[in-house]
């Protein structure tokens, strides 16, 4: 009886672990290349979000000088990442108010120092590559992942524009965004831009995922032997009883 | 039957070398869960960044004027000394306890008699050795409080300590040490950073 | 040396029982020799609650209780402060465990009717802890105020506006203001880190106070105090718990110790179901995220909560689920006197009980399930029979547990 007590609670728990909560996003999502040992990446994308996020959205949890970790030098982060004349161990704060954002997109551009874990990455690198041109909406963007999203498209000059195509067949509908004015990069250069800043703001969203990975192993390890002494302690006492 | 842990006589081998080894594992195991919690105790990154060395322009400091700065929280003092007060210097040495900063209390820039990188410049924390208030900067000459012999130079008036205008202790009061001399370096000639000896390390 | 140990122990015991409560409730406290898997939980939650503790002191150090800076220093502790990341994550895996391991632990009682005669008040005053333990997960995850702690305490908090002629007024009672906001962050605040564990401190001491006066049950159920040696007055089938079940405590531990470090520091979000991602997002007061599912541990009530859906008997479905909800773990207090069983364990048991108590957990958590899922019509009827099921067990108890075939309990323990 114990044994089939146990065989279906280890049955239920690995079906309801199976099927986390639910994102019950429309489209389906693609792949983000997150890969937060790869510093090179990391920095590039850590650029990127200066130049382009930062105008708007905070990281107000984030402080400059935590770049040491993805391989940053200090002189790098005076360089290539403090713009606004602020000190290297000073918050990322966005140069922009919280007053003026609500007046130009309708809402107080949300901070991004934690929006990996709420978002994840998969949803950010799509959103961030299915901008199209919509005169509809007030900013003259909208996006497939995110309809009708306040953010107008930044990263426009870079991507180009693309456009909104329904091709009805007999059967069903099929929609896709298609390229309408080309821009500065091709598509596999935009992907790989985006695929940087989504890997960094993974990493922005918990700077010591790899620290704590690594103490991991080394408690793992520790317990390991831990367990060896304490299951033959435990044997050698028991002996007493059998 | 054994009913304790410790280790007895009536112990066979393996159980004594067993216990002894999980006793000694479990000790590091404690010693290792211990250290991230005392060590989250330490100044975290905003009280570093705070911190943070700050940068002072000296520039409109009269000579005989005090400038107080604020640093990790703490006050620091900038006095441009008069050639007078310099020469008082040497007439009180006699009755310090430290005349030559033989006391680790400053960088090994400022052991010297004016306790400072430039002759004229003191810089200092504006705190008392003995108990850490902030001492009055009393350069009034032989004042009726404090006796005949006073040239000039900080006292405490929590426990009525005294030091010279080069933050050197008096004899026979109870604070221990000089006054503490923070790292600091200039820039420029009238640009002084406190807190570091260069730049880069901001 | 020894000398030297036993002349200051001496001088203790003479002023302070060291040693003869060191011996009444470890070295010559019989505990039945037969313990299994499911004994290990009382003392990992015993770990558990110690590990609460202490992280739980270290984060107060940096955590402020203050609307519109609570969910920075959350983040603050994560990143700014040494190994407050650590400390964070050890204190919520920490949660979602403490409800694993009480679970496993309530679980093992039903098994082996360890809430049976002479153990009702053991039982009752770990149901009490129970309670506690609910209101503590509660008023913690209130704390980093992000969206699902909002959202959720303001679900929680709206269930008392069910109760009729008061709910309106307690409501703003308990939370100080007229909605959900900085003036009930504080206060839950103080509950959560002084009120409740020192209610949950002093309810575990009497757990064990209780447990050492009836000794302990074991999985054949059988009395071993009934079974004496005659010349020593020790049970036959006991051993000292010291050091027989500390060194195998120890083993039990350090496994656990392998998922809780696990879960710690590869998968601290547990794919969102320890952390949940809409809890990243501060709180909106006015923005309600698209789809809210309270932490898992009690997703089982939730689901029961939104169960009913039709007004009958003259109250409303909104009281309704209130009541489900609030009976579904206020049930398992009646349990010693609703199983009518001759025997405690489940070895001895017939077919009614196991089927009962096998359908019991497929529907507990087939309604966890339900309970992180948006609510469908076929959700919502699953949840309504799931309920039924949930309830069957306790309310049909006293007869399929009475003319169940049941096998013979044993006089000693086999092996």
């Amino acid at each position: 009886m114990k044994k089939i007590v146990n065989v279906i609670l280890i049955a239920i728990f690995s079906v309801v672990s199976l099927s986390a909560y639910g994102s019950e996003s429309g489209i389906p999502l693609d792949k983000a290349p997150v890969n937060i040992n790869d510093n090179a990446s990391l920095q590039r994308g850590a650029e990127s979000f200066v130049n382009y996020c930062l105008t708007c959205h905070g990281a107000s949890y984030m402080r400059y000088n935590r770049h040491r970790d993805i391989g940053f030098s200090n002189e790098d982060i005076m360089s290539k990442l403090v713009h606004t004349g602020q000190k290297s161990g000073d918050l990322m704060l966005s140069s922009m108010r919280k007053k003026e954002g609500e007046e130009w997109f309708g809402v107080v551009p949300p901070d991004l120092s934690v929006i990996a874990r709420s978002r994840g990455a998969d949803w950010l690198y799509t959103y961030l590559r299915t901008f199209y041109r919509d005169e509809g909406t007030a900013t003259g963007w909208n996006n497939l992942t995110f309809d009708r999203a306040a953010m107008p498209h930044v990263l426009y000059q870079l991507q180009g524009e693309q456009k909104f195509v329904v091709k009805a067949s007999d059967k069903s509908e099929q929609k896709s965004l298609v390229l309408d004015k080309p821009g500065k990069l091709n598509a596999a250069e935009y992907d790989k831009f985006v695929g940087d800043l989504v890997n960094y703001l993974v990493y922005l969203g918990e700077p010591h995922a790899n620290e704590r990975k690594d103490l991991g192993f080394k408690v793992m390890f520790f317990l390991l032997g831990m367990f060896v002494l304490s299951y033959f302690l435990k044997k050698e006492y028991w002996k007493d009883i059998h | 039957m054994a009913d304790s842990f410790s280790i007895n006589e009536r112990m066979s081998g393996r159980r004594k070398f067993l216990v002894a080894a999980t006793s000694v594992a479990g000790g590091v195991a404690g010693a290792a869960i211990a250290t991230p919690f005392l060590l989250s105790m330490m100044p975290s990154e905003r009280a570093k960044a705070a911190g943070a060395p700050v940068e002072v322009d000296i520039s409109k400091l009269e000579p005989g004027m005090l400038l107080m700065v604020e640093w990790r929280g703490k006050v620091v003092w900038v006095l441009n000394r008069t050639p007078e007060m310099l020469e008082s210097l040497v007439k009180v040495e006699s009755n310090l306890a430290d005349p030559n900063s033989e006391k680790n209390q400053q960088p090994e820039y400022a052991r010297n008699r004016t306790r400072s990188i430039k002759p004229e410049i003191l810089v200092t924390e504006g705190v008392c050795t003995h108990l850490g208030c902030s001492p009055v900067f009393r350069k009034d000459i032989a004042p009726a409080d404090l006796g005949p012999d006073w040239q000039g130079g900080f006292f405490c008036p929590c426990h009525g300590s005294k030091f010279d205008l080069a933050g050197r202790v008096f004899k026979n009061v109870p604070a221990p040490t000089n006054m503490v001399v923070p790292p600091h370096a200039y820039l420029s000639d009238s640009r002084l950073l406190i807190g570091s000896e260069s730049e880069g390390s901001v | 040396m020894s000398n030297l140990f036993n002349s200051m122990l001496g001088w203790v015991d003479k002023r302070f029982p060291l040693s003869s409560n060191w011996k009444a409730h470890l070295s010559e406290y019989y505990a039945p020799k037969n313990f299994n898997f499911w004994y290990f939980f009382g003392s990992l939650a015993l770990l558990v609650l110690v590990n609460q503790l202490i992280t739980g002191i270290f984060l107060t150090m940096n955590y402020k209780p203050d609307a519109s800076m609570a969910f920075a220093s959350v983040e603050y502790i994560m990143r700014d402060v040494d190994y407050g990341w650590l400390i964070r994550y050890m204190h919520s895996t920490g949660a979602s465990m403490f409800f694993v391991v009480v679970y496993l632990h309530m679980f093992r009682g039903m098994m082996y009717g360890s809430y049976r005669k002479p153990r009702e008040l053991l039982w009752l005053v770990g149901m009490a802890i129970f309670f506690v333990l609910m209101s503590l997960a509660f008023t913690g995850y209130i704390l980093p105020w992000g969206q699902m702690s909002y959202w959720g305490a303001q679900v929680i908090v709206s269930m008392f506006g069910a109760i009729p002629m008061i709910g309106e007024t307690l409501q703003q009672w308990l939370l100080g203001d007229f909605t959900l906001s900085d003036a009930a962050l504080n206060r839950f605040f103080a509950y959560h880190v002084v009120t409740l564990p020192l209610v949950l401190l002093v309810l575990v001491f009497v757990h064990i106070l209780a447990l050492h006066e009836t000794g302990s049950n074991n999985p054949d159920g059988v009395e071993i105090k009934e079974n004496k040696n005659a010349a020593t007055g020790i049970p036959v089938d006991g051993i000292p718990f010291h050091p027989y079940y500390t060194v195998k405590d120890i083993v039990g531990v350090v496994v656990f110790l392998f998922v809780f470090c696990g879960i710690i520091f590869f998968a601290p979000e547990m794919g969102g179901y320890f952390l949940e991602y809409n809890n990243f997002i501060p709180a909106n007061t006015l923005q309600t995220p698209d789809h809210i599912a309270p932490v898992w541990y009690f997703t089982p009530y939730y689901s029961m909560l939104r169960a009913v859906t039709v007004n009958f008997l003259g109250v409303d479905a909104k009281l309704w689920g209130v009541i489900l909800m609030a009976g579904s773990v206020v049930i398992f207090c009646f349990l010693p006197w609703l199983d009518r069983s001759p025997v405690k364990s489940i070895r001895y048991k017939g077919p009614y009980f196991k089927i009962a108590l096998v359908l019991f957990v497929i529907s507990f958590f087939v309604l966890g399930w339900l309970g992180t899922k948006s609510p469908t019509p076929l959700y919502t009827l699953l949840a309504q029979i799931f309920t039924i099921i949930y309830f069957a067990f306790f309310v049909l108890m006293p007869w399929y547990s009475k003319i169940d075939r049941t096998k013979p309990e044993p006089k000693r323990l086999k092996e």
